[in-house]
């Protein structure tokens, strides 16, 4: 198994509930909320309130104010909750007084996990009859596609909590093999509601960058800005519909504020790319950065100006050749005992 | 108490298992049909009723025998309110025999077996649990066609065994084992249903005479 190094807290998180057999019983349980009750009475008599009113978010503020604590971690200060909230839910025991397990898969040792996949497999198996029925009478079979890419199955842990007992790497992936066979049948519309438990809805980061309309000034010229960035410097950019292939860098011409041929192909690139050379005129301003960095800027702030001119397709091909993508290259900080960025002090044999 | 406990013992079929199944029952799901000749068990001859173009031929008679006995023990182990546990590692069964299991309120195991389920039962669960009193094998065999580790950790434990024994399959461990075929759907739907019906007659046999013994 792969051991996880870089994660959130979330997925290192335990699973209390899963862990050996139950160490509070239902009688300990009981106690503890009555004590919480009567400490909740006592708690609204200090404070000089209602008991019977006395809010959840009332005992909060109360402790802060009784036992104010400097810590840091907000878990480790005092708190006082209903005790179904710090102790968690663990399996109770599974037999009655007879000695006769409840779970008809007791004896496996993982009955909810094993109930679950005979659930499944239940489910499963009506579909194919169903499926079978329909092919019977010659109807044909529902092909609604269910939409796939918004929506995820339960991870592991997910998957720990619902059942209160631990699930190998094993068992899940065996478990949403079974879940992805049914869903692949062309009549799981009938069991929907019970796949629809074990899928999460995926918040889609549909980006569209919104491509802005060309804009005309007084004299009838169609235009449209951009703004781009590279290291330190930051441009903006504005690009006429006109003619002649005039660029003027902060008041300045190419030729005179980029000396180096270099830089020049920088800003001409993206007309190149469309084809566009001779046809529009740009103003720029920019500051900041080097020699380099400007003309990369200039270049993005250009590439985003001309969308608005561009059909969706070229859009795409600028999007794929680059020109529409943040430069995320910046200086890399020198660390301690180490003589720059990456470079090691002279090692000395002796 | 004692008398609801003694009295089933003094009949030879309180339960009327026999009425449950006929030879023909037998025949029609396929029960006899067992192996070829090489997979044959040295120790499953005698129930061997002959071999036809290298197929064995299990004996029905004898089948009936077993299966009304071994019936009969579950409905007694059923009456006297035991844990029973179908096992079967067969993949195309499990399903059935854990609905079978749930319809009798009994229990089933048709997964990977651990290995100190029985043997090692109060630490794997818990101080107080109760170990099954006996165990029905749909088959003896597990997915490696090797012999089941239960078959062996019940006879460790004293757990009575009841065993649906194939051609190729080892008695020798179970109490009572039933030659018969465990490879056709029939078969083992057919059996299924056998062990559905008597658990269900013992335990309302059971609730009869313990509300007769409570009106008196």
């Amino acid at each position: 198994t792969l051991r996880l190094i870089c994660t959130t807290t979330a997925v290192q998180r335990k699973n209390v509930g899963a862990s050996g057999p139950e160490k509070y019983t239902e009688a300990f349980i009981k106690k503890q909320i009555e004590e919480f009750n009567l400490g909740k009475r006592h708690l609204a008599n200090m404070m000089g309130e209602d008991p019977e009113t006395f809010t959840q978010e009332d005992i909060d503020r109360a402790i802060a104010y009784l036992f104010p604590s400097g810590l840091f971690d907000k878990q480790a200060r005092p708190v006082m909750k209903h005790p179904t909230e710090i102790f968690p839910e663990q399996r109770k025991i599974q037999w009655g007084e007879d000695g006769r397990p409840f779970h008809f898969l007791f004896y496996t040792g993982k009955q909810s996990y094993y109930s679950l996949m005979h659930e499944t497999y239940e489910k499963l198996l009506n579909v194919q009859k169903h499926q079978d029925q329909l092919i019977a009478q010659d109807l044909p079979l529902q092909k609604e596609k269910r939409n796939l890419a918004g929506s995820r199955w339960l991870t592991k842990i997910e998957l720990e909590e619902m059942l209160l007992e631990k699930v190998s790497d094993d068992d899940y992936s065996r478990f949403i093999k079974l879940l992805q066979k049914l869903v692949a049948l062309p009549c799981a519309d009938i069991e929907e509601k019970y796949i629809q438990k074990f899928s999460k809805e995926v918040p889609m980061q549909l980006q569209k960058v919104v491509i802005e309309p060309l804009q005309h000034d007084k004299r009838g010229v169609a235009f449209s800005t951009g703004e781009g960035k590279r290291k330190t410097a930051r441009a903006t950019a504005v690009v006429y519909d006109s003619g002649t292939g005039k660029i003027t860098v902060n008041g300045i011409d190419i030729l005179h504020y980029f000396p180096v041929l270099q830089d020049r192909e920088q800003l001409l690139f993206p007309f190149q790319f469309l084809g566009r050379i001779g046809k529009h005129d740009m103003v720029c301003t920019v500051s900041g950065g080097g020699r380099s960095a400007q003309a990369g800027a200039i270049r993005l702030a250009s590439a985003k100006a001309l969308r608005s001119f561009v059909t969706e397709k070229e859009v795409e091909f600028m999007r794929q050749a680059g020109l529409l993508t943040v430069d995320p290259r910046v200086k890399e900080r020198k660390k301690p005992g180490q003589e720059g960025p990456r470079r090691k002090f002279t090692w000395k044999k002796r | 108490d004692d008398k609801l406990l003694t009295e089933p013992l003094s009949h030879p079929d309180f339960f009327s298992v026999k009425e449950l199944f006929t030879l023909k029952d037998l025949f029609d799901a396929r029960v006899h049909l067992g192996h070829k000749k090489g997979c044959r068990h040295r120790f499953m001859e005698p129930y061997i009723f002959g071999c036809r173009l290298d197929h064995d031929i299990i004996d029905l008679d004898q089948t009936m025998q077993h299966l009304q006995l071994a019936l009969n023990f579950t409905a007694h182990v059923a009456y006297r309110g035991g844990i029973i546990l179908f096992v079967s590692r067969r993949r195309q069964f499990c399903h059935l025999v854990e609905s079978t299991a749930r319809a009798c309120g009994e229990y089933a195991h048709t997964r990977y077996w651990q290995g100190g389920l029985l043997t090692n039962a109060r630490i794997q669960f818990g101080p107080g649990v109760r170990l099954p009193n006996l165990l029905v094998f749909l088959s003896t065999l597990n997915n490696v066609f090797e012999p089941h580790v239960a078959i062996r950790d019940a006879a460790k434990m004293n757990i009575p065994t009841v065993g649906v024994v194939d051609t190729n399959c080892n008695p020798c461990l179970i109490t009572y084992p039933i030659p018969g075929n465990d490879d056709s759907p029939a078969a083992v739907e057919l059996y299924c249903k056998l062990f559905r019906m008597t658990i269900i007659r013992a335990k309302d046999k059971r609730r009869q005479s313990e509300a007769v013994e409570e009106l008196r």
